[in-house]
């Protein structure tokens, strides 16, 4: 069975969500559970740290595609960081870096936050 | 599947259509690849590929039906990969798949078809056959050369 799990941090009004293993159609369901988690707490500013993130398939890029609406219309974002070269190409072929954005490292994500306070 | 000089390995994995089986068949697909020397990114992408093929099987031929069987067929060589999946679910026709707009789906919330159009990116190439009532296949190719 396919081993994933997402763990948060807390860092004032930004929450990191950290993936681990494989995100597939089988776990994707826990990531969406990870993300309603945090649109019903009000929690709308995230960055997803994709360091411990071994493997993607499109179910996993549908999570995104969920919940973004949603959470930008709450004045938020999801931000991306810290992928592998394997892990971005797939998010690349699919068009993603023309809607969401991307960095190299999660401090850089977490100051793209902070600077539009 | 077409013919090759070089002589192809074959394996074969029956499974049945339940998303926890993915795991099996990426380790099926990479396991077998890995006996023969193709470029690292190119065996990701066949693994990738038929990992979307049984998804969209599961998803939609068998709409979450967990008892179906899917079978994994894959002959391989250093200069060819061929993959055929089976199953026995609804028809698929993939000409009604439009390839996505991501910020139509984006607009629009929708979020399938993905897969789809993921594997027809990885593969060289993508085939649907479907006899309704009795089989759907797919068969992925990927084709290695100097080039590659």
């Amino acid at each position: 069975m396919a081993e994933f799990s997402t763990s948060i941090k807390d860092q004032g009004n930004i929450n990191i969500v950290y993936l681990k293993g494989f995100l597939d159609a089988h776990t994707a369901p826990s990531l969406e559970n990870t993300f309603s988690g945090l649109v019903d707490k009000g929690r709308y500013q995230i960055v997803v740290n994709f360091k411990d993130l071994n493997y993607i398939s499109s179910a996993g890029l549908g999570v995104f595609m969920a919940y973004i609406e949603k959470i930008r219309e709450n004045g938020g974002d999801i931000k991306l960081s810290s992928m592998s070269e394997k892990v971005f190409n797939i998010f690349d072929l699919l068009g993603f870096p023309l809607l969401y954005e991307i960095f190299k490292t999660e401090d850089e994500a977490v100051l793209k936050f902070n600077e539009k306070k | 599947m077409g013919t090759s000089k070089s002589k192809l390995k074959e394996k074969e994995l029956l499974i049945k259509s339940r998303t926890e089986n993915l795991t099996a068949v990426r380790d099926f697909i990479s396991s077998a690849v890995r006996e023969v020397d193709v470029p690292l990114d190119a065996a990701g992408d066949v693994v990738l590929a038929v990992d979307e093929a049984c998804t969209n099987i599961i998803k939609h031929a068998y709409k979450y039906f967990p008892d179906g069987d899917i079978t994994i067929k894959i002959k391989y060589s250093s200069k060819k990969i061929a993959v055929e999946i089976t199953d026995h679910g609804a028809p698929f026709t993939p000409e009604a798949v439009p390839t996505p707009d991501l910020k139509k789906y984006f607009e629009e919330k929708r979020v399938g078809g993905l897969g789809m159009y993921l594997m027809k990116s990885l593969m060289d190439n993508v085939e649907y056959k479907s006899v309704p009532g009795r089989y759907n296949q797919v068969y992925l190719t990927k084709v290695f050369n100097s080039t590659n």
